[in-house]
């Protein structure tokens, strides 16, 4: 399968929604190789951690962890747990990996929510296929060297407090996480776990308040429900009852406006965020 | 200090959930509870490093710049600014916050 015959089974607009992608996601990365280095690591960290991990919230959370004086084995099992959202993926994806095991072994590396949310987008096999692995290549090629490039030039910042830097890294994973809590029960289980982690701070060891968070589930309801407000399909029970308008939060139907908009998977968070604001900003 | 076995653990984890949809595909399929429950254990993550991110350092509290700073990115990310103004925006405030002598 050669580049051309991949880029002519795509559209234009997919195409330019990748490198939309590609450009968000450097900006990411960039700041990801910065924060790391300037927070105190040694270069290799970020640069490793971009190239076997590959997945952006779990390596801001893992050296956010690290960083703030937590524990190793609370910043793996945080970045652990932050990519168990894969697995659903990984199943989403399947159908495009069919083949020889070495395609399965490479691509599976290059499962993340931007591909997967692509994948969905496209219709049929042949265009399934070319954009999982057009977008999977790119944003690992961008990715990679944008850290590389924030990790260089992280090491040359003197006084980081000076510049606020320790904000921009809560700020970064803010960006990025917002689009996941339009979800009213998904909201309710981030206060919770937030409000938790933060009272919990002075008393437990480093790392362990974020997974403490986890309590937040609690709060976290059924599939079913959380479709119902999150204004995909209102069914009859969920507009019967107290929800009129205000569930859909004044987005508009499914369909219209939003067609345009990314792909997105239900639990598209993380990386994917900057991708929609600059989109939207591009308009 | 992030040693080598820990960015390892994580990349060999990382990698086996992502492998065991294109291995299993066919024969095993996730309840939908369960893709529910893993999304909103990603997003409760991030906003609880959000808190602790913004709110303190070490075991105390991290003094009212930086939290200014974040809530200022947040203002601006809820309005959908483009994410470099976001990062840049929340940094700066926190700098400012500091050289007027605020902790």
């Amino acid at each position: 399968m050669d580049m051309r015959s991949l880029l002519r089974t795509l559209e234009r607009a997919t195409l330019r929604d990748i490198a939309l992608v590609c450009l968000a996601d450097a900006l990411v990365g960039a700041s990801f190789g910065a924060i790391s280095v300037s927070g105190g690591l040694p270069l290799w960290v970020p640069v490793v951690l971009s190239v076997l991990v590959f997945a952006g919230g779990s390596q801001f959370a893992a050296v956010g962890v690290v960083l703030s004086g937590g524990g190793v084995l609370a910043a793996v099992a945080t970045g652990l747990v932050l990519n168990a959202r894969l697995l659903p993926f990984g199943f989403t994806v399947a159908d495009v990996l069919d083949g020889p095991w070495w395609r399965r072994l490479v691509g599976a590396q290059l499962i993340t929510d931007e591909t997967a949310a692509f994948v969905l987008q496209q219709r049929g096999p042949r265009r399934r296929r070319a954009v999982f692995w057009l977008c999977g290549i790119a944003l690992y090629a961008v990715w990679n060297v944008s850290v590389l490039l924030g990790a260089v030039a992280g090491g040359m910042i003197g006084d980081t407090d000076a510049l606020g830097l320790d904000a921009a890294f809560p700020a970064v994973l803010l960006a990025l996480v917002l689009p996941s809590l339009t979800d009213r029960r998904t909201r309710t289980a981030a206060v919770v776990g937030a409000v938790v982690a933060v009272a919990v701070t002075p008393f437990v060891p480093g790392g362990l308040p974020v997974l403490l968070a986890l309590v937040g589930l609690l709060f976290a309801g059924q599939p079913g429900a959380a479709e119902a407000s999150d204004g995909k399909v209102p069914t009859d029970e969920a507009s019967a009852g107290e929800t009129s308008e205000g569930e859909n939060d004044g987005r508009p139907p499914a369909g219209e406006a939003s067609e345009r908009k990314a792909p997105v998977p239900a639990g598209r968070v993380v990386r994917a965020d900057p991708p929609m604001t600059m989109k939207e900003a591009a308009r | 200090m992030m040693p080598l076995y820990a960015v390892l653990l994580l990349a060999v984890g990382t990698y086996a959930f992502r492998l065991a949809g294109p291995l299993l595909g066919g024969r095993l399929t996730l309840s939908d509870r369960l893709r529910h429950l893993l999304a909103v254990a990603a997003a409760v993550l991030l906003v609880a490093l959000v808190a602790t991110g913004a709110l303190t350092q070490g075991h105390g509290f991290a003094g009212w710049a930086r939290p200014a700073g974040v809530l200022v990115a947040g203002v601006l990310a809820v309005r959908r600014a483009p994410f470099p103004l976001v990062v840049v925006a929340g940094a700066a405030t926190t700098a400012v916050l500091r050289l007027c002598g605020v902790g």
